[in-house]
């Protein structure tokens, strides 16, 4: 048995020590958030946070994670700088597919962090490592410089859902694909 | 993609039950239809069951039904992959029935191609950029009939004439009296009366969510995680498989090996078919550590030693020597006189590499089966499953997913054909992930091709003549070919070629259809066949131009003097890039591409810098586009952006190369993808059009090659004929590397530049 800290729960897992902590989140636990795109740590889909850092769950052995918190993006949002970057990716929206974004948002979040004030040599060394196939990557550095500067720095999106949905009952909603013999 | 796909596979499939059982259901029901020759919209109200009983001229294709309760559904055909065409198709909606876009609910249309094929494609499939193109008067419409059906219904309660009444957020007013009545209380009664013959879509001045930047609506679960892909979907008592198909495309699995796999914590099971294997495990790791640990046979087959020198070589023979099919003939070619330039392109085999790795979860029963995946081509699904499985169609669900990019891989359904060949094996519902390796080793590649192009110039510069012959395989003849022209001719094969912008006295377009061997598939990849015709054209335009010794822009726009809507993209491209002010820094060019791609016009203009060590660095960019309407300004600018990263990808390091029949890439460390640090700094320029809406997310991908090529050009003097860009040949000081247009000698013989 292996325990882990995540999103601040503790979880007991019966797993091989190699497996990587990404298959651990996503096929074990169910937290499917994490995302696989390569398995080599080229694409950072699979960014989550350990101690508030950005590392590649797809490379991390479960066992090396020992005590350390593990932040995932369902948990992101519980930290004030999270909640921001979250905000800022929708009011500018960032998002395309967003297969991506999950890791986008836990780099994006753990600099931020860091460095609440990144330049722009900062902000290309921090999310480098994570791939956006759809190239949303314009818009992932006016978010970051969003949230860094408390400004607005790109184009607002009007944000329609209604306003008594939570973003997962909308996505809920969304994802439903109710067959139409379903539908009432 | 303009073609129409007709119905390939020519089946009838019976009416989806599901249908007549919306219609039994209460409320208003406007379905609608897509005729040939054009969306038309067929308003028709249903209340309780009157259509129930089966009326079999009505086959509507999609649906808007307001329920009592006053919520709007919208059952629509095209699926998201990330370019917001949900957010599109409600936006039309909801901009006609005076509703706020939070009010509707959209929904994938279940597997039908009959009631949801696309008009433009005529096969229910997401692609071609077409989703705006057809919704955009059918919805309108659709929602126009159901406001007046909804209003005439109040109006009639009321006693008041319906043109003394308002609508806001579903809500009609009488604006003398000030009584209100929601859609929801109305819906019974308006779904009695006749459908108008005709309704009149809101004039654009009255647009109250066109044209605005409206937040998509399927975000927010994409930023914290709840919204599931495909691949995050986890049902009961499934098992999780990683596959591996014959490195050889085209050979066959002989014998596996699977005493060490055995080994391995949380195995569960190999299955096999006749080209790959399958290991079943507990969760994916375990499958993929046993995958690891099998010693697999294959016979590599008849591919064994092919190879992208074979193919270019193939290619190169069948310019030469194949039959043309003519895709368009102007005036005479031969025999014109003047300065006579001749050049060839030579463009590589493309993977898709989307982030989400493809993936479905299968559970075959003796009375039926799920498929849960994304994908573009639902009803191709069910075909292959019921095919497989000998199971009735009907009996088979598709639960469409959303999808981790699209880019026309989700357009063809060997996934899923090969998940339902495993999954017939067990009695569990069965997850198959592919690695990346296997998700760029197998999949269905954007074809090769192999252009030669000529022009001859008269005193002035400008064409006389113009002549360019494609050679390519198709891949409209596997995907949908009853959709061939009867002469042969591929209409993707020639897209942007024989339709250009400029307009020469003499041109001969033609097509040399050369498929690679079997085995070797082919499919569509964003931007279809204007992302190779527009990059080959606008490269040699800009040839052409420095042959004539004009400036590349101002070339274009001497070309262009009978297309406004090119002209004008030209010019604000122009002023926006400051075309021709300030000076540059050695090594420094700015490279400009024009066209008019998937119903809409483009210029992008690239500003490269190329290293003394052949790197090349994009340090800014400016698209001016004209795409119509801008149903939505803020995702067609996000498309373009992602269009233009897409194909600047693709040029800076893709091309798929083949040895002994295998794929050498593998995953992201030699498929490379643009990263933050490489993206310049980029400008998107909408003119503001009332025009009909083009087409917008494949027309960045289109564009970014030329532009960046020319760039190049600009900064070194090197003509690159090929991608991914050869650093090699852009190293500084490497003369004999550099490639020139070559010019054809007093007798007409060409010499070929180098590709
Ligand atoms: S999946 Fe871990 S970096 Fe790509
Ligand atoms: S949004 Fe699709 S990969 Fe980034």
């Amino acid at each position: 048995m292996i325990v882990l800290n995540i999103n601040g729960e503790s979880r007991s897992v019966d797993v091989p020590d190699d497996m990587p902590l990404l298959w651990v989140l996503r096929d074990v636990i169910g937290l499917t958030g994490t995302k696989f795109g390569c398995g080599i740590a080229q694409c950072g889909a699979c960014t989550v946070h350990l101690d508030g850092a950005a590392v590649r769950s797809c490379v991390l052995p479960v066992s090396a994670v020992g005590s350390k918190a593990v932040t995932t993006i369902e948990g992101v949002g519980a930290s004030a700088v999270g909640k921001k970057v979250q905000q800022a990716w929708l009011d500018i929206e960032v998002v395309q597919c967003g297969y991506c974004q999950s890791g986008q948002i836990m780099s994006a979040t753990a600099l931020l962090a860091a460095t609440p004030e990144p330049s722009d040599a900062e902000i290309d060394v921090a999310m480098s490592g994570n791939i956006c196939r759809c190239g949303t990557y314009v818009r992932i550095r006016e978010a970051i410089k969003q949230v860094a500067t408390g400004q607005k720095v790109a184009p607002q999106t009007i944000p329609n859902v209604a306003p008594t949905a939570s973003p997962a009952a909308a996505a809920a909603a969304l994802l439903s694909f109710v067959r139409v013999e379903d539908m009432a | 993609m303009n073609a129409r796909f007709g119905d390939p596979l020519g089946e009838g499939r019976p009416d989806n039950p599901s249908r007549r059982e919306a219609l039994k259901l209460g409320g208003l029901v406007v379905a609608f239809l897509w005729l040939g020759g054009g969306a038309k919209v067929l308003g028709r109200a249903v209340a309780q069951g009157p259509v129930a009983a089966g009326d079999p001229a009505f086959a509507p294709n999609a649906f808007i039904r307001v329920g009592a309760d006053g919520s709007v559904h919208l059952v629509m055909p095209s699926i998201e992959m990330g370019q917001g065409a949900y957010t599109g198709q409600a936006t039309l909606l909801a901009e006609e029935m005076d509703l706020g876009l939070d009010q509707i609910v959209v929904e994938h249309a279940p597997a039908n191609r009959k009631l949801y094929a696309n008009p433009l494609l005529g096969e229910q499939a997401t692609g071609g950029s077409t989703t705006i193109r057809y919704c955009w008067t059918t919805m309108r419409q659709a929602g126009a009939a159901a406001r007046t059906l909804l209003v005439n219904a109040a109006a009639a309660k009321w006693k008041v004439d319906p043109a003394q009444c308002t609508v806001a957020r579903g809500v009609i007013r009488h604006e003398a009296s000030g009584r209100t009545v929601g859609y929801g209380e109305v819906a019974n009664a308006a779904a009695q009366l006749p459908v108008p013959e005709k309704v009149q879509e809101k004039d654009p001045s009255a647009f109250a969510l066109i044209g605005k930047p409206l937040r998509r609506v399927d975000t927010a679960g994409k930023v914290d995680g709840s919204l599931q892909f495909g691949i995050d979907l986890r049902v009961p008592d499934m098992k999780i498989a990683t596959v591996k198909a014959c490195p050889t495309f085209g050979g066959k699995l002989v014998a596996v090996d699977d005493s060490r796999a055995r080994q391995v914590p949380g195995f569960v099971a190999v299955l096999k078919i006749a080209d790959a294997v399958a290991v079943v495990g507990e969760h994916f790791w375990a499958a993929k550590q046993a995958m690891e640990a099998l010693d697999i046979t294959w016979d590599h087959g008849p591919n064994a030693h092919y190879s992208t020198e074979q193919l270019f070589k193939d290619l190169a023979e069948a310019s030469k020597n194949g039959t043309p099919i003519p895709g368009k003939a102007v005036g005479n070619v031969d025999g014109v006189k003047g300065k006579a330039l001749e050049a060839t392109y030579q463009l590589p085999l493309l993977a898709h590499a989307t982030l989400e790795p493809q993936n479905a979860i299968v559970h075959v029963r003796p009375d039926g089966c799920d498929i849960w995946t994304g994908t573009q081509v639902p009803a191709r699904c069910v075909d292959v499953a019921a095919k497989l499985t000998g199971l009735k169609p009907e009996t088979i669900v598709v639960h469409n997913q959303y999808m981790g990019g699209g880019f026309g891989r989700r357009l063809f359904e060997d996934p899923v054909e090969q998940a339902v060949a495993f999954a017939r094996q067990v009695s569990y519902p069965l997850k198959v992930v592919w690695t990346r390796e296997e998700d760029i080793a197998h999949d269905r590649f954007r074809p090769a091709y192999y252009d030669r192009i000529a022009a001859t110039l008269g005193d002035d510069g400008k064409p006389l003549a113009w002549t360019h012959r494609i050679t390519s395989g198709s891949v409209l003849a596997t995907f949908a070919p009853g959709a061939m022209a009867k002469n042969g001719m591929d209409s993707d094969a020639i897209e942007c070629a024989a339709d250009l912008p400029y307009e020469f006295p003499n041109v001969k377009v033609e097509w040399v259809r050369h498929d690679p061997p079997d085995g070797l598939h082919l499919g569509w990849w964003r931007g279809v066949g204007p992302v190779h015709n527009v990059f080959v054209i606008e490269s040699f335009i800009d040839e052409l131009a420095h042959a004539a010794n004009k400036d590349p822009l101002a070339y274009r726009r001497d070309l262009l003097q009978k297309n406004p809507r090119a002209l004008a993209v030209l010019n604000l491209a122009a002023e926006k890039a400051g075309w021709g002010k300030g000076s540059l820094p050695a090594r420094v060019g700015r490279g400009v591409a024009v066209a008019a791609p998937f119903g809409s016009y483009l210029c992008v203009i690239v500003e490269a810098e190329v290293s003394p060590q052949g790197e090349v660095k994009l340090r800014r960019a400016v698209a001016a586009v004209d795409c119509g309407v801008a149903v939505n300004p803020n995702t067609v600018e996000a498309q373009i952006q992602g269009g233009l990263i897409f194909g600047w990808t693709t040029a800076l390091y893709n091309g798929i190369t083949l040895k002994n029949g295998t794929v050498q890439q593998h995953n992201f460390n030699d498929y490379r993808m643009m990263r933050i640090n490489e993206t310049p700094a980029l400008e998107v320029h909408l003119v503001d059009s009332k025009e009909t809406p083009g087409g917008i997310g494949e027309t960045g991908t289109v564009m970014a090659f030329p532009a960046l090529f020319n760039a190049v050009f600009a900064a070194t003097g090197v003509r690159l004929r090929s991608y991914p860009i050869d650093r090699a040949a852009l190293v500084q000081g490497a003369e004999a590397l550099k490639a020139v247009v070559t010019q054809a000698s007093d007798h007409g013989q060409a010499q070929e530049g180098k590709v």
